[in-house]
């Protein structure tokens, strides 16, 4: 019981978690919109497409496998494509364990469930474990209420913005990821992990199949990052 | 292995997609609650945390227009000068914006 002091998580880590993701859970309104909107012109129905959205949350996949749907839809393309977008996930998880390693299995697997890139990337910038986890869980709530209106609002009032690149909006999620990934991180050793991610993630857009650039990239920064520091302590 | 876009047959893609995506989910902290995490271990898994973020983000710039582009560099300079995400997050938009506007 006393080793999860510092993972209790409080209803006030989940207020403030809420909190300092509302101003761009605000944004996921519009993409939640262009879904809801695009969903519709699939031929799936008001309900389904709500449906879709709060239980699968995972706005990339949701809008890849739209064309799927249709007259019938086809189980395996379906599956093939989910798991492929959503890999990354995995190792999203996989680098967040130890802050969740304290909890009981329970809290610990439903505190994942609405693990996404933004409360993700902003629970790994930093805190106590409470609070990150704060942030995964009340940011995720946040993020999925937003997607969840955002829906609607596509479903019930159809094309309300139809061009989100024409006011930068679809520039703000790269935003967002970029200032969280640089964070307040001073340590250029960094970089060379994340040069070896991007070159990695280029060359599997190149000559691998389609979304495997996140997972390949991910391993190759991982794989340098494994590398590099044993050189310099089996120097020191 | 198609499924019929009856009502039924299309709840029930969306809840096998909501399963496979909650797997992703819950996979890597299963596999990481079986794994003993030594330094080494612990050095590939903070590598790849922020790899993870560059994997994402490298399309988007490659990929993307120069607005996006533009944004992305305005993201970063403020993000390095100021360290503060919100400042920097809206001059990026804002540069895609104004980069788009002329």
């Amino acid at each position: 019981m006393t080793l999860e002091h510092d993972s209790r998580l409080t209803l006030g880590h989940l207020v403030s978690g809420f909190r300092r993701m509302a101003p761009l859970s605000l944004f996921v309104i519009v993409f939640g919109l262009a879904f809801g909107v695009a969903a519709l012109q699939q031929g799936l129905s008001g309900l389904e497409t709500m449906m879709m959205s709060g239980l699968v949350f995972a706005g990339a996949a949701q809008f890849a496998t739209l064309e799927l749907w249709g007259e019938t839809i086809p189980l395996l393309p379906l599956i093939a494509i989910t798991l492929a977008i959503n890999a990354r996930h995995l190792l999203m998880g996989a680098a967040f364990y130890p802050h969740l390693r304290e909890l009981p299995a329970g809290r610990r697997y439903a505190s994942l469930i609405l693990l996404s890139d933004a409360n993700w990337a902003m629970a790994m910038t930093g805190g106590s474990n409470a609070a990150r986890l704060g942030i995964l869980v009340g940011g995720g709530i946040a993020l999925w209420s937003t997607w969840m209106i955002g829906t609607g609002l596509g479903v019930v009032f159809g094309s309300g913005i139809n061009e989100p690149e024409s006011f930068g909006l679809d520039a703000i999620m790269g935003c967002f990821l970029l200032a969280m990934l640089v964070g307040d991180k001073r340590d250029l050793s960094v970089l060379l992990p994340w040069g070896a991610a991007a070159l990695a993630a280029l060359a599997a857009m190149a000559w691998l199949p389609p979304h495997a650039h996140v997972i390949v990239g991910a391993l190759a920064g991982g794989v340098v990052g494994l590398l590099l520091p044993s050189r310099q302590e089996s120097r020191a | 292995m198609m499924l019929d876009a009856t009502r039924s047959g299309v709840m029930l893609a969306i809840v096998i997609m909501a399963l496979v995506t909650y797997l992703t989910r819950a996979g890597g902290v299963f596999v990481m609650s079986r794994v003993p995490i030594g330094p080494r271990v612990e050095r590939f898994i903070n590598a790849m945390a922020g790899s993870v973020l560059v994997a994402v983000i490298t399309p988007m710039a490659v990929n993307g227009d120069w607005g996006a582009r533009m944004a992305l560099v305005a993201t970063l300079m403020v993000m390095l000068t100021l360290r503060k995400p919100l400042p920097a997050i809206t001059a990026g938009v804002l540069t895609a914006a104004l980069w788009r506007l002329f």
